[in-house]
């Protein structure tokens, strides 16, 4: 964590990790404006974690895009750790929901890749995925290729490079869409672990209101196109969550029940 | 990439098991796979036997097959020597089509005025007959080395550049975004990421390429030389020596042949994880 005790520093304490301030996109297609994010106001503290969900197209994905700085706002402001964000940022880290693995690279090499564009120090890279491997239940599978893993075992892969450089902040794009239930779960409780003992932000765009509410500490839910912000509901759960236990609790169960009351008003309203 | 070896021995559940079967079983598998091709390359020879043993054809416009071998070993130096020539073109002219291929290619793909500058040009010299301008370049670079080698170029030039323009934007966006946010520059995305994600497409261009370029260079022989298999096969339709004729032809094919399955053999060396991914695919003729 040695970036994060520098820079934005421990005075800025709770100060904003991520600050979009009246934010709108608009894309400009040969028919038509169509506005993807409109009004979109946010503060995301250091160390927090932060679900953002919504229906299909409301404009997730666009509003991490915009953080990393792959993408531009047509108008209002994005910081990034208390600097304006101008072009695409380096200190992040990004999942996308399919794995996007190099099939050339073994697992250990696809997660060197990141200290290999950085050119970080071959000992402090090498022994950093030797942890990651390990924190990520990846051990054994550090010489297999992307072809020879599963869906989980390649976005296990995804996050160990994402997290490689021990970024400050973690977007992740529907990580754990494309897996199967039981393999979501378990990457959720792993997930939960890692930010635990890592302490970054996590920006986590989801389409599951369950995996929403395990591993955040607030939920922004999304209204349809434009996307606006309808609602951040406060997750009152404490950040080490068992399972079983925190889908049984009340705490629980009125998050996810107010997300669905919101999205289904979104929904009803078209 | 070397511990892989060592370590990957030990099956891991959960890794799909690799299938590396040992040397015995290799040649079973090879066999297995090569007996139907070969059958039916015996099966054309036997016919070939039969029509002229039957005589169902004049002896001097197909010879036996016997006649063929006859002529194929006792002028074994005479035609060793033009097969080289051949070779040495088709290579020659195969080597450049595949560098400027590959060039040309990166720059249309950076550079859209480029592109859209190149694209009718190489259209265009594309569609061009070969045939039909070898005599220009045999008037303009004389009857050496160079017009046989620049038809092979010309042929062989087309597969490489779409081939590879197709593998260079085939790239998946998210990994170029993905690059952009670990702070890599172009020239470390296109290394480590473009350049390898393309292989597999330029390498399906360069097989189509190689057989392409033995055409070239024969194409660039017949119109004037006084060596290469080309000037074999002109020479010996001239004093309607059909022997040697299909003697010529025999080697010719079996220079494409062998240029392709070495293209097929760089292939599987550098590009491993792709070949196992094609898995025993029927396109791999070994």
């Amino acid at each position: 964590m040695v970036e994060r005790s520098e820079g934005t520093g421990k005075e800025a304490g709770r100060g904003g990790s991520v600050r979009l301030e009246d934010v709108a996109v608009r894309f400009r297609t040969k028919k038509k404006d169509v506005t993807a994010l409109r009004d979109v106001s946010l503060d995301v503290a250091e160390g927090e974690f932060v679900a953002i969900v919504g229906p299909s197209g409301c404009g997730k994905s666009t509003l991490l895009k915009l953080v990393a700085g792959l993408l531009k706002p047509s108008s209002g402001s994005v910081r990034l750790r208390e600097e304006p964000v101008t072009g695409p940022r380096n200190d992040i880290g990004y999942v996308f929901q399919r794995a996007a693995l190099l099939e050339w690279r073994s697992a250990r090499r696809n997660i060197l890749l990141q200290a290999e564009m950085r050119r970080m120090p071959a000992d402090r890279s090498r022994r950093r995925t030797a942890d990651l491997i390990a924190m990520t239940g990846l051990a054994g599978f550090e010489d297999a290729y992307p072809h020879e893993l599963s869906g989980g075992m390649q976005q296990r892969v995804a996050l160990c490079r994402a997290l490689l450089h021990e970024p400050p902040v973690l977007l992740m794009d529907e990580p754990f869409g494309a897996l199967d239930a039981l393999t979501r779960e378990q990457l959720n409780i792993e997930l939960n672990r890692i930010w635990r003992e890592t302490r970054t932000t996590v920006l986590l765009v989801t389409h599951s209101i369950a995996e929403a509410a395990y591993l955040a500490n607030r939920i922004v839910v999304m209204t349809d196109r434009p996307g606006t912000i309808a609602e951040v509901i406060d997750v009152d759960l404490p950040d080490e969550r068992d399972y079983a236990t925190t889908m049984a609790r009340p705490e629980f169960a009125r998050a996810t029940g107010r997300i669905r009351d919101l999205l289904g008003a979104a929904s009803a309203a078209d | 990439m070397v511990s892989q070896s060592t370590t990957s021995s030990v099956p891991v559940a959960g890794v799909a098991e690799r299938d590396r079967p040992g040397a015995g079983e290799q040649v079973l598998d090879a066999v297995a796979r090569s007996w139907r091709p070969v059958v039916l390359l015996l099966a054309c020879l036997v016919l070939w036997w039969v029509i002229t043993a039957a005589e169902l054809v004049e002896a001097y416009l197909v010879p036996s097959p016997a006649k063929t071998l006859q002529v194929m070993s006792d002028k074994a130096g005479y035609i060793w020597h033009h097969t080289w020539i051949t070779t040495y073109e088709t290579l020659l002219g195969f080597v450049i089509a595949a560098i400027v291929g590959v060039l040309a290619a990166v720059l249309m793909v950076y550079s859209s005025s480029i592109e859209r500058t190149l694209y009718p040009v190489l259209l265009f010299a594309q569609v061009i007959p070969k045939v039909a301008i070898a005599p220009l370049l045999v008037v303009w670079l004389g009857f050496g080395l160079a017009p046989k080698v620049v038809v092979a170029v010309l042929i062989a030039f087309f597969p490489v550049v779409i081939s590879m323009v197709t593998g260079l934007k085939a790239v998946d966006p998210e990994m170029i975004q993905l690059s952009a946010t670990m702070g890599a520059g172009p020239l470390q995305t296109f290394s480590k990421i473009r350049f390898p994600a393309s292989l597999p497409h330029l390498f399906s261009g360069l097989k189509v390429a190689v057989t392409l370029a033995v055409t070239g260079a024969v194409v660039g022989e017949f119109v004037g030389a006084n060596e290469g298999l080309g000037y074999v096969i002109q020479q010996a339709n001239g004093n309607l020596d059909t022997p040697m004729l299909f003697a010529g032809l025999l080697v010719m094919s079996l220079i494409g042949v062998v240029l392709f399955v070495l293209v097929e053999f760089a292939e599987k060396l550098l590009l491993p994880w792709h070949a196992s991914r094609r898995g025993a695919a029927v396109t791999t003729t070994y």
